[in-house]
Protein backbone atom coordinates (compact mmCIF):
# COMPACT_ATOMS: atom_id res chain seq x y z
CA UNK A 1 0.00 0.00 0.00
CA UNK A 2 1.06 3.48 -0.66
CA UNK A 3 1.98 5.84 2.12
CA UNK A 4 -1.84 7.26 3.42
CA UNK A 5 -0.85 8.64 6.57
CA UNK A 6 1.68 11.22 6.58
CA UNK A 7 -0.27 13.77 8.52
CA UNK A 8 0.76 17.10 7.43
CA UNK A 9 2.00 19.43 10.18
CA UNK A 10 1.50 22.89 8.12
CA UNK A 11 -2.53 22.19 8.13
CA UNK A 12 -2.53 22.92 11.71
CA UNK A 13 -1.35 26.14 11.22
CA UNK A 14 -2.51 27.68 7.71
CA UNK A 15 -4.24 30.64 7.96
CA UNK A 16 -7.48 29.40 6.47
CA UNK A 17 -7.56 26.94 9.53
CA UNK A 18 -7.66 29.66 11.61
CA UNK A 19 -10.47 30.89 9.86
CA UNK A 20 -12.83 28.42 10.77
CA UNK A 21 -11.87 28.25 14.29
CA UNK A 22 -12.48 31.37 14.38
CA UNK A 23 -15.85 31.82 12.70
CA UNK A 24 -17.13 28.44 14.74
CA UNK A 25 -15.85 29.70 17.77
CA UNK A 26 -17.03 33.34 17.43
CA UNK A 27 -19.79 32.92 15.52
CA UNK A 28 -21.14 29.67 14.67
CA UNK A 29 -20.87 28.03 18.50
CA UNK A 30 -22.68 31.09 19.87
CA UNK A 31 -26.09 30.90 17.86
CA UNK A 32 -25.49 26.49 17.79
CA UNK A 33 -28.23 26.57 20.43
CA UNK A 34 -30.51 29.05 18.85
CA UNK A 35 -30.20 27.33 14.84
CA UNK A 36 -30.86 23.80 16.67
CA UNK A 37 -33.55 24.67 19.33
CA UNK A 38 -35.61 26.79 16.34
CA UNK A 39 -34.55 24.85 13.07
CA UNK A 40 -33.38 27.30 11.80
CA UNK A 41 -30.57 28.23 9.10
CA UNK A 42 -27.26 29.10 10.39
CA UNK A 43 -27.16 32.03 8.56
CA UNK A 44 -24.56 34.31 10.75
CA UNK A 45 -21.69 31.64 10.19
CA UNK A 46 -22.82 31.46 6.62
CA UNK A 47 -22.38 35.10 6.28
CA UNK A 48 -19.53 35.24 7.94
CA UNK A 49 -18.15 32.50 5.52
CA UNK A 50 -19.05 34.55 2.92
CA UNK A 51 -17.15 37.49 4.02
CA UNK A 52 -14.12 35.66 4.74
CA UNK A 53 -14.24 34.07 0.97
CA UNK A 54 -15.04 30.47 2.29
CA UNK A 55 -17.29 29.94 0.04
CA UNK A 56 -14.98 30.14 -2.53
CA UNK A 57 -12.12 28.22 -0.86
CA UNK A 58 -11.83 25.37 -2.84
CA UNK A 59 -11.97 27.55 -6.26
CA UNK A 60 -8.50 28.51 -8.06
CA UNK A 61 -7.45 31.34 -7.30
CA UNK A 62 -7.48 32.65 -11.20
CA UNK A 63 -10.83 32.27 -10.98
CA UNK A 64 -11.41 34.46 -8.12
CA UNK A 65 -11.10 31.70 -4.92
CA UNK A 66 -8.79 31.05 -2.32
CA UNK A 67 -7.09 28.00 -4.21
CA UNK A 68 -7.24 25.89 -1.03
CA UNK A 69 -6.61 22.26 -1.17
CA UNK A 70 -9.63 19.91 -0.22
CA UNK A 71 -7.58 19.14 3.18
CA UNK A 72 -7.65 21.90 4.58
CA UNK A 73 -11.30 23.15 3.42
CA UNK A 74 -11.88 19.46 6.00
CA UNK A 75 -9.98 20.80 8.35
CA UNK A 76 -12.20 23.81 8.31
CA UNK A 77 -15.24 21.66 8.21
CA UNK A 78 -13.90 19.96 11.31
CA UNK A 79 -12.89 23.12 13.35
CA UNK A 80 -16.97 24.45 12.34
CA UNK A 81 -18.03 21.44 13.21
CA UNK A 82 -16.70 21.57 16.81
CA UNK A 83 -19.17 24.42 17.43
CA UNK A 84 -22.24 23.82 15.20
CA UNK A 85 -22.66 20.87 13.08
CA UNK A 86 -25.70 22.32 11.25
CA UNK A 87 -23.65 25.19 10.02
CA UNK A 88 -20.70 22.79 9.15
CA UNK A 89 -23.12 20.59 7.37
CA UNK A 90 -24.06 23.79 5.56
CA UNK A 91 -20.49 24.42 4.54
CA UNK A 92 -19.73 20.72 3.52
CA UNK A 93 -22.48 20.28 0.97
CA UNK A 94 -21.73 23.93 -0.34
CA UNK A 95 -18.23 22.42 -0.53
CA UNK A 96 -19.27 19.26 -2.62
CA UNK A 97 -21.08 21.00 -5.23
CA UNK A 98 -18.29 23.49 -5.62
CA UNK A 99 -15.54 20.67 -6.06
CA UNK A 100 -17.81 18.87 -8.47
CA UNK A 101 -17.87 22.33 -10.68
CA UNK A 102 -14.18 22.94 -10.13
CA UNK A 103 -12.90 19.79 -11.61
CA UNK A 104 -16.20 18.91 -14.04
CA UNK A 105 -17.35 22.36 -15.21
CA UNK A 106 -15.40 22.36 -17.47
CA UNK A 107 -16.62 25.42 -20.18
CA UNK A 108 -16.66 29.01 -20.39
CA UNK A 109 -20.14 29.14 -19.36
CA UNK A 110 -19.50 27.08 -16.07
CA UNK A 111 -16.31 28.35 -15.74
CA UNK A 112 -17.63 32.02 -15.80
CA UNK A 113 -20.28 30.77 -13.33
CA UNK A 114 -17.62 29.22 -10.68
CA UNK A 115 -15.96 32.65 -11.04
CA UNK A 116 -19.24 34.30 -10.00
CA UNK A 117 -19.41 31.44 -7.08
CA UNK A 118 -16.45 32.56 -5.56
CA UNK A 119 -16.82 36.56 -6.04
CA UNK A 120 -20.31 36.56 -5.13
CA UNK A 121 -20.35 34.35 -2.59
CA UNK A 122 -22.87 31.85 -4.25
CA UNK A 123 -24.02 29.57 -1.97
CA UNK A 124 -24.65 26.09 -3.32
CA UNK A 125 -27.27 23.47 -2.57
CA UNK A 126 -27.45 19.81 -3.92
CA UNK A 127 -30.71 17.77 -5.15
CA UNK A 128 -29.14 14.09 -5.43
CA UNK A 129 -32.32 12.14 -3.97
CA UNK A 130 -35.28 11.79 -5.47
CA UNK A 131 -38.88 10.82 -4.20
CA UNK A 132 -39.29 6.79 -5.46
CA UNK A 133 -35.50 6.22 -5.82
CA UNK A 134 -34.95 6.29 -2.13
CA UNK A 135 -31.20 7.08 -1.12
CA UNK A 136 -29.91 5.46 -4.40
CA UNK A 137 -28.33 8.63 -5.90
CA UNK A 138 -27.01 6.75 -9.01
CA UNK A 139 -30.44 6.41 -10.94
CA UNK A 140 -33.38 9.09 -11.37
CA UNK A 141 -36.47 9.51 -12.39
CA UNK A 142 -37.14 12.56 -13.51
CA UNK A 143 -35.30 13.93 -16.82
CA UNK A 144 -34.11 16.74 -18.54
CA UNK A 145 -36.09 18.59 -21.24
CA UNK A 146 -34.17 19.96 -23.99
CA UNK A 147 -35.76 22.88 -26.35
CA UNK A 148 -33.18 24.42 -28.58
CA UNK A 149 -30.73 25.69 -26.20
CA UNK A 150 -32.51 25.99 -23.11
CA UNK A 151 -33.16 23.37 -20.40
CA UNK A 152 -36.72 22.71 -18.49
CA UNK A 153 -36.47 20.29 -15.15
CA UNK A 154 -38.56 19.05 -12.75
CA UNK A 155 -37.77 16.94 -9.80
CA UNK A 156 -39.55 15.97 -6.74
CA UNK A 157 -36.68 16.33 -3.98
CA UNK A 158 -37.68 14.97 -0.90
CA UNK A 159 -34.31 16.65 0.67
CA UNK A 160 -32.84 19.86 -0.42
CA UNK A 161 -31.08 21.39 2.50
CA UNK A 162 -31.39 24.93 2.53
CA UNK A 163 -32.58 25.03 -0.38
CA UNK A 164 -34.88 28.24 -0.27
CA UNK A 165 -31.52 30.25 1.07
CA UNK A 166 -29.43 28.80 -1.98
CA UNK A 167 -27.92 30.57 -4.92
CA UNK A 168 -28.16 27.79 -6.73
CA UNK A 169 -28.78 24.21 -6.72
CA UNK A 170 -27.06 21.02 -8.76
CA UNK A 171 -29.81 18.52 -8.96
CA UNK A 172 -29.11 14.97 -10.67
CA UNK A 173 -31.75 14.22 -13.48
CA UNK A 174 -31.49 11.69 -16.67
CA UNK A 175 -29.59 13.21 -19.81
CA UNK A 176 -33.21 12.85 -21.96
CA UNK A 177 -36.73 11.72 -21.13
CA UNK A 178 -35.81 8.67 -23.17
CA UNK A 179 -32.60 7.61 -21.51
CA UNK A 180 -32.45 5.26 -18.72
CA UNK A 181 -32.44 5.68 -15.32
CA UNK A 182 -28.41 5.80 -14.65
CA UNK A 183 -27.56 7.63 -17.66
CA UNK A 184 -27.86 11.35 -15.45
CA UNK A 185 -26.36 14.59 -15.96
CA UNK A 186 -25.64 16.76 -13.15
CA UNK A 187 -27.62 20.02 -13.74
CA UNK A 188 -26.54 24.08 -12.31
CA UNK A 189 -30.36 25.49 -11.36
CA UNK A 190 -29.80 29.09 -10.75
CA UNK A 191 -31.76 31.24 -8.55
CA UNK A 192 -34.36 33.16 -10.94
CA UNK A 193 -34.47 30.28 -12.96
CA UNK A 194 -35.64 27.95 -10.16
CA UNK A 195 -38.86 27.55 -7.91
CA UNK A 196 -39.15 25.26 -5.05
CA UNK A 197 -43.07 24.07 -3.90
CA UNK A 198 -42.87 22.95 0.01
CA UNK A 199 -43.62 19.55 0.02
CA UNK A 200 -42.36 18.83 3.41
CA UNK A 201 -41.40 20.37 6.65
CA UNK A 202 -38.09 20.05 8.56
CA UNK A 203 -38.71 19.18 12.32
CA UNK A 204 -36.34 16.42 12.58
CA UNK A 205 -33.93 14.69 15.75
CA UNK A 206 -30.62 16.36 14.56
CA UNK A 207 -28.93 18.48 11.89
CA UNK A 208 -31.78 21.00 12.59
CA UNK A 209 -30.53 23.89 10.98
CA UNK A 210 -29.74 22.21 7.89
CA UNK A 211 -33.57 22.96 6.99
CA UNK A 212 -33.53 19.51 5.10
CA UNK A 213 -37.01 20.34 3.60
CA UNK A 214 -38.54 18.54 0.83
CA UNK A 215 -39.63 20.21 -2.64
CA UNK A 216 -40.46 20.13 -6.03
CA UNK A 217 -38.09 21.43 -7.78
CA UNK A 218 -38.80 22.93 -11.55
CA UNK A 219 -36.15 24.87 -13.36
CA UNK A 220 -35.44 26.07 -16.77
CA UNK A 221 -32.17 27.95 -17.79
CA UNK A 222 -29.42 27.65 -20.61
CA UNK A 223 -28.68 24.15 -21.93
CA UNK A 224 -25.20 25.38 -21.35
CA UNK A 225 -25.74 24.80 -17.43
CA UNK A 226 -26.09 20.72 -17.69
CA UNK A 227 -22.41 19.73 -16.86
CA UNK A 228 -20.93 18.39 -20.52
CA UNK A 229 -19.96 14.86 -18.19
CA UNK A 230 -21.72 12.08 -17.05
CA UNK A 231 -22.91 12.17 -13.47
CA UNK A 232 -21.82 8.91 -13.23
CA UNK A 233 -17.73 10.26 -14.13
CA UNK A 234 -18.64 13.19 -11.89
CA UNK A 235 -20.11 10.82 -9.12
CA UNK A 236 -17.16 8.60 -8.73
CA UNK A 237 -14.51 10.98 -9.18
CA UNK A 238 -15.44 13.28 -7.20
CA UNK A 239 -18.95 13.80 -5.87
CA UNK A 240 -18.62 10.56 -3.65
CA UNK A 241 -15.19 10.57 -2.47
CA UNK A 242 -15.43 14.45 -1.95
CA UNK A 243 -19.13 13.74 0.00
CA UNK A 244 -17.13 11.21 2.26
CA UNK A 245 -14.29 13.24 3.29
CA UNK A 246 -15.65 16.11 3.82
CA UNK A 247 -19.05 14.48 6.12
CA UNK A 248 -16.42 12.44 7.80
CA UNK A 249 -14.30 15.43 8.65
CA UNK A 250 -17.60 16.89 10.22
CA UNK A 251 -18.40 13.76 12.34
CA UNK A 252 -15.15 13.80 13.47
CA UNK A 253 -15.86 17.28 14.66
CA UNK A 254 -18.50 16.36 16.85
CA UNK A 255 -17.27 13.52 17.87
CA UNK A 256 -14.05 15.24 19.42
CA UNK A 257 -16.83 18.12 20.38
CA UNK A 258 -18.21 15.60 22.50
CA UNK A 259 -14.31 14.55 23.73
CA UNK A 260 -13.10 17.77 25.04
CA UNK A 261 -16.55 17.82 27.37
CA UNK A 262 -15.85 14.06 28.56
CA UNK A 263 -12.31 15.41 29.15
CA UNK A 264 -13.17 18.77 31.20
CA UNK A 265 -15.80 16.63 33.08
CA UNK A 266 -12.74 14.18 34.37
CA UNK A 267 -10.49 16.77 34.50
CA UNK A 268 -12.79 19.06 37.08
CA UNK A 269 -13.62 16.00 38.97
CA UNK A 270 -9.69 15.28 39.50
CA UNK A 271 -8.98 19.00 40.70
CA UNK A 272 -11.55 18.35 43.75
CA UNK A 273 -9.90 15.65 44.61
CA UNK A 274 -5.88 15.42 43.34
CA UNK A 275 -5.80 12.42 45.19
CA UNK A 276 -6.81 10.27 43.35
CA UNK A 277 -7.60 9.30 39.66
CA UNK A 278 -11.42 9.54 38.68
CA UNK A 279 -13.07 6.64 37.80
CA UNK A 280 -14.29 8.03 34.65
CA UNK A 281 -10.61 8.60 33.62
CA UNK A 282 -10.68 5.07 32.88
CA UNK A 283 -13.18 5.60 30.40
CA UNK A 284 -11.79 8.82 29.03
CA UNK A 285 -9.12 6.87 28.39
CA UNK A 286 -10.70 4.59 26.37
CA UNK A 287 -12.78 6.88 24.51
CA UNK A 288 -9.69 8.91 23.37
CA UNK A 289 -8.21 5.34 21.52
CA UNK A 290 -11.63 5.70 19.60
CA UNK A 291 -11.50 9.06 18.92
CA UNK A 292 -7.71 8.56 17.62
CA UNK A 293 -9.02 5.41 15.51
CA UNK A 294 -10.92 7.65 14.47
CA UNK A 295 -8.91 10.80 13.40
CA UNK A 296 -6.80 7.85 11.63
CA UNK A 297 -9.07 7.17 9.37
CA UNK A 298 -10.21 10.54 8.28
CA UNK A 299 -6.73 11.58 7.67
CA UNK A 300 -5.68 8.20 5.86
CA UNK A 301 -8.96 9.18 4.00
CA UNK A 302 -8.17 12.34 2.96
CA UNK A 303 -4.35 11.42 1.80
CA UNK A 304 -5.54 8.55 -0.45
CA UNK A 305 -7.44 11.16 -1.97
CA UNK A 306 -5.33 13.95 -2.45
CA UNK A 307 -3.07 11.78 -3.70
CA UNK A 308 -5.00 10.04 -6.94
CA UNK A 309 -7.95 13.02 -7.08
CA UNK A 310 -6.89 13.81 -10.51
CA UNK A 311 -5.84 10.46 -11.87
CA UNK A 312 -9.21 9.28 -13.55
CA UNK A 313 -8.08 5.93 -13.49
CA UNK A 314 -7.79 5.41 -10.11
CA UNK A 315 -10.63 7.46 -8.55
CA UNK A 316 -12.85 5.56 -10.79
CA UNK A 317 -11.70 1.72 -10.09
CA UNK A 318 -13.67 -0.55 -7.67
CA UNK A 319 -11.08 -0.97 -4.87
CA UNK A 320 -11.25 2.89 -4.53
CA UNK A 321 -15.00 3.20 -4.30
CA UNK A 322 -14.77 0.23 -1.71
CA UNK A 323 -11.81 2.07 -0.20
CA UNK A 324 -14.60 5.53 0.24
CA UNK A 325 -17.27 3.42 1.26
CA UNK A 326 -15.67 2.12 3.82
CA UNK A 327 -15.02 5.25 5.19
CA UNK A 328 -18.60 6.27 5.21
CA UNK A 329 -19.57 3.27 7.16
CA UNK A 330 -16.47 3.36 9.70
CA UNK A 331 -16.59 7.46 10.33
CA UNK A 332 -20.67 7.65 10.59
CA UNK A 333 -20.72 4.64 13.27
CA UNK A 334 -17.66 5.98 15.16
CA UNK A 335 -19.08 9.31 15.69
CA UNK A 336 -22.08 7.77 17.81
CA UNK A 337 -19.95 5.25 19.76
CA UNK A 338 -17.33 8.40 20.76
CA UNK A 339 -20.33 10.59 21.76
CA UNK A 340 -21.80 7.88 23.59
CA UNK A 341 -18.83 7.01 25.47
CA UNK A 342 -18.48 11.06 26.37
CA UNK A 343 -21.95 10.66 27.49
CA UNK A 344 -21.53 7.74 30.14
CA UNK A 345 -18.39 9.75 31.34
CA UNK A 346 -20.60 13.00 31.82
CA UNK A 347 -23.50 11.23 33.22
CA UNK A 348 -26.45 13.22 34.03
CA UNK A 349 -24.20 16.34 33.58
CA UNK A 350 -23.99 15.32 29.64
CA UNK A 351 -27.88 13.62 30.12
CA UNK A 352 -29.43 17.13 31.03
CA UNK A 353 -30.55 19.98 28.39
CA UNK A 354 -28.72 22.65 30.22
CA UNK A 355 -25.87 22.39 31.56
CA UNK A 356 -22.16 22.96 30.35
CA UNK A 357 -21.60 19.32 29.70
CA UNK A 358 -24.53 18.38 27.65
CA UNK A 359 -24.47 15.78 24.95
CA UNK A 360 -28.07 16.02 23.77
CA UNK A 361 -27.20 18.33 20.52
CA UNK A 362 -24.27 16.42 19.41
CA UNK A 363 -26.02 13.27 20.07
CA UNK A 364 -28.45 14.03 18.12
CA UNK A 365 -26.40 15.41 15.54
CA UNK A 366 -24.20 12.45 14.97
CA UNK A 367 -27.09 9.79 14.53
CA UNK A 368 -27.63 11.66 11.48
CA UNK A 369 -24.40 9.96 9.71
CA UNK A 370 -25.87 6.44 9.22
CA UNK A 371 -29.04 7.59 7.74
CA UNK A 372 -27.64 9.98 5.40
CA UNK A 373 -27.13 8.02 1.94
CA UNK A 374 -28.00 4.87 4.58
CA UNK A 375 -25.31 2.51 5.42
CA UNK A 376 -27.61 -0.23 4.62
CA UNK A 377 -27.42 0.59 0.94
CA UNK A 378 -23.30 1.12 1.00
CA UNK A 379 -22.48 -1.77 2.70
CA UNK A 380 -25.06 -3.67 -0.19
CA UNK A 381 -23.10 -1.97 -2.42
CA UNK A 382 -19.78 -2.47 -1.08
CA UNK A 383 -20.68 -6.29 -1.00
CA UNK A 384 -21.51 -6.41 -4.40
CA UNK A 385 -18.12 -4.95 -5.57
CA UNK A 386 -16.00 -7.13 -3.03
CA UNK A 387 -17.45 -9.97 -5.65
CA UNK A 388 -14.59 -8.85 -8.07
CA UNK A 389 -12.39 -7.26 -5.66
CA UNK A 390 -8.42 -8.04 -5.91
CA UNK A 391 -7.79 -6.98 -1.89
CA UNK A 392 -5.88 -3.82 -1.34
CA UNK B 1 -16.19 -12.81 -28.82
CA UNK B 2 -18.51 -10.20 -29.60
CA UNK B 3 -21.30 -12.52 -29.79
CA UNK B 4 -20.24 -14.47 -26.18
CA UNK B 5 -19.90 -10.70 -24.50
CA UNK B 6 -23.48 -9.75 -25.91
CA UNK B 7 -24.53 -12.90 -24.60
CA UNK B 8 -23.42 -12.34 -21.42
CA UNK B 9 -24.30 -8.14 -21.15
CA UNK B 10 -27.73 -10.34 -22.59
CA UNK B 11 -27.89 -12.25 -19.10
CA UNK B 12 -26.40 -9.72 -16.74
CA UNK B 13 -26.22 -6.50 -17.81
CA UNK B 14 -30.10 -5.56 -17.40
CA UNK B 15 -30.11 -3.41 -20.15
CA UNK B 16 -33.38 -1.96 -21.04
CA UNK B 17 -33.22 -1.96 -24.52
CA UNK B 18 -32.19 -5.25 -26.03
CA UNK B 19 -28.57 -5.56 -26.38
CA UNK B 20 -28.71 -6.29 -30.05
CA UNK B 21 -29.52 -2.61 -30.86
CA UNK B 22 -26.24 -2.04 -29.52
CA UNK B 23 -23.14 -1.11 -31.62
CA UNK B 24 -20.08 -2.32 -30.88
CA UNK B 25 -18.53 1.11 -28.96
CA UNK B 26 -22.15 2.65 -27.89
CA UNK B 27 -21.90 3.29 -24.54
CA UNK B 28 -23.20 0.92 -22.23
CA UNK B 29 -23.22 3.25 -19.07
CA UNK B 30 -25.64 5.54 -20.74
CA UNK B 31 -27.49 2.19 -21.92
CA UNK B 32 -28.39 1.85 -18.53
CA UNK B 33 -25.40 -0.44 -17.25
CA UNK B 34 -25.70 -0.14 -13.70
CA UNK B 35 -21.90 -0.57 -11.63
CA UNK B 36 -24.47 -3.03 -9.97
CA UNK B 37 -24.92 -4.77 -12.98
CA UNK B 38 -21.43 -4.06 -14.35
CA UNK B 39 -20.05 -6.01 -11.33
CA UNK B 40 -22.25 -9.03 -12.76
CA UNK B 41 -21.43 -8.98 -16.21
CA UNK B 42 -17.37 -9.43 -15.24
CA UNK B 43 -18.39 -12.02 -13.20
CA UNK B 44 -20.24 -13.02 -16.12
CA UNK B 45 -17.04 -12.72 -18.59
CA UNK B 46 -15.18 -14.45 -16.24
CA UNK B 47 -16.86 -17.63 -15.84
CA UNK B 48 -17.53 -17.56 -19.92
CA UNK B 49 -14.08 -16.83 -21.11
CA UNK B 50 -11.94 -18.73 -17.99
CA UNK B 51 -10.26 -15.36 -17.25
CA UNK B 52 -9.62 -13.64 -13.65
CA UNK B 53 -9.52 -9.71 -14.45
CA UNK B 54 -6.55 -8.19 -12.65
CA UNK B 55 -6.96 -4.99 -10.48
CA UNK B 56 -5.49 -2.73 -13.69
CA UNK B 57 -8.46 -3.54 -15.68
CA UNK B 58 -11.32 -3.24 -12.56
CA UNK B 59 -12.70 0.12 -12.95
CA UNK B 60 -15.61 1.69 -15.14
CA UNK B 61 -13.78 2.35 -18.54
CA UNK B 62 -12.93 -1.43 -18.87
CA UNK B 63 -17.31 -1.93 -19.28
CA UNK B 64 -17.76 1.15 -20.92
CA UNK B 65 -18.64 -0.80 -24.27
CA UNK B 66 -18.51 -3.77 -26.14
CA UNK B 67 -14.96 -2.80 -28.02
CA UNK B 68 -13.75 -1.98 -24.37
CA UNK B 69 -14.91 -5.08 -23.16
CA UNK B 70 -13.10 -7.46 -26.18
CA UNK B 71 -9.87 -5.43 -25.85
CA UNK B 72 -9.82 -5.87 -22.19
CA UNK B 73 -10.31 -9.71 -22.86
CA UNK B 74 -7.54 -9.69 -25.26
CA UNK B 75 -5.00 -8.03 -23.30
CA UNK B 76 -5.80 -10.89 -21.19
CA UNK B 77 -4.69 -13.25 -24.23
CA UNK B 78 -8.51 -14.25 -25.16
CA UNK B 79 -8.10 -15.30 -29.21
CA UNK B 80 -10.58 -12.85 -31.01
CA UNK B 81 -12.31 -15.01 -33.31
CA UNK B 82 -10.60 -14.87 -36.76
CA UNK B 83 -13.91 -13.54 -38.46
CA UNK B 84 -14.15 -10.59 -36.32
CA UNK B 85 -10.40 -9.62 -36.76
CA UNK B 86 -9.76 -6.64 -38.71
CA UNK B 87 -13.62 -5.10 -37.35
CA UNK B 88 -11.87 -3.33 -34.74
C1 LIG C 1 -29.32 15.98 7.53
C2 LIG C 1 -29.54 15.44 6.17
C3 LIG C 1 -29.45 16.28 5.09
C4 LIG C 1 -29.67 15.82 3.79
N1 LIG C 1 -29.57 16.70 2.75
C5 LIG C 1 -29.77 16.28 1.47
C6 LIG C 1 -29.68 17.19 0.38
O1 LIG C 1 -29.41 18.37 0.55
N2 LIG C 1 -29.91 16.73 -0.86
C7 LIG C 1 -30.21 15.43 -1.10
O2 LIG C 1 -30.39 15.07 -2.26
N3 LIG C 1 -30.32 14.55 -0.09
C8 LIG C 1 -30.09 14.94 1.20
N4 LIG C 1 -30.21 14.05 2.25
C9 LIG C 1 -30.93 12.80 1.99
C10 LIG C 1 -30.16 11.68 1.53
O3 LIG C 1 -28.85 11.91 1.81
C11 LIG C 1 -30.71 10.46 2.21
O4 LIG C 1 -29.69 9.55 2.27
C12 LIG C 1 -31.80 9.75 1.47
O5 LIG C 1 -32.91 10.53 1.26
C13 LIG C 1 -32.14 8.52 2.23
O6 LIG C 1 -33.47 8.50 2.69
P1 LIG C 1 -34.10 7.19 3.33
O7 LIG C 1 -33.43 6.93 4.63
O8 LIG C 1 -35.57 7.35 3.34
O9 LIG C 1 -33.84 6.09 2.23
P2 LIG C 1 -33.07 4.75 2.06
O10 LIG C 1 -31.66 4.95 1.74
O11 LIG C 1 -33.86 4.08 1.04
O12 LIG C 1 -33.16 3.98 3.43
C14 LIG C 1 -34.36 3.62 4.08
C15 LIG C 1 -34.30 2.21 4.62
O13 LIG C 1 -34.30 1.28 3.54
C16 LIG C 1 -33.26 0.37 3.63
N5 LIG C 1 -32.72 0.17 2.26
C17 LIG C 1 -33.20 0.76 1.16
N6 LIG C 1 -32.55 0.36 0.08
C18 LIG C 1 -31.61 -0.48 0.46
C19 LIG C 1 -30.61 -1.20 -0.23
N7 LIG C 1 -30.43 -1.14 -1.53
N8 LIG C 1 -29.82 -1.96 0.51
C20 LIG C 1 -29.99 -2.04 1.82
N9 LIG C 1 -30.91 -1.37 2.50
C21 LIG C 1 -31.72 -0.60 1.84
C22 LIG C 1 -32.26 1.00 4.57
O14 LIG C 1 -31.67 0.02 5.34
C23 LIG C 1 -33.09 1.88 5.46
O15 LIG C 1 -33.48 1.17 6.58
C24 LIG C 1 -29.99 14.47 3.57
C25 LIG C 1 -30.09 13.62 4.66
C26 LIG C 1 -29.86 14.06 5.95
C27 LIG C 1 -29.95 13.11 7.09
Amino acid sequence: MTTITHLNERQFQAPERRVGEQIGADVAGPAADDVDSRSRFPREAIDALREAGMLGALIPVELGGLGLNLESVAESVTDLARHCSSAAMVYAMHQIQVACLVRHGDSDELRAFTRSVATEGLLLASATTELGIGGNVRTSSCAVQREGDRFTLQKQAPVISYGQYADAILATARRAPNSPPNDQVLVVCRKGGFGLEEKSTWDAMGFRGTCSLGFVLTAEGPATDILPVPYGEISSQTMLPVSHILWSSLWFGIASAAADKARRFVQAAARKNPDMTPPNAMRLSELTTVLQQFQDVVFAARARYSEISDNPEKTTSISFAIAMNSLKVSASTLVVDVVQRALLICGMAGYANKSPFTLARLLRDSYGAQLMVNNDRINANNAQLLLVSRGV
Amino acid sequence: MDAEIREVLASYGRLPMGVGALGRSDDLYRAGLTSHASVNVMLGLEDTFDIEFPDALLRKGTFESIVSIASALVSLGVEPAVHEQGTK
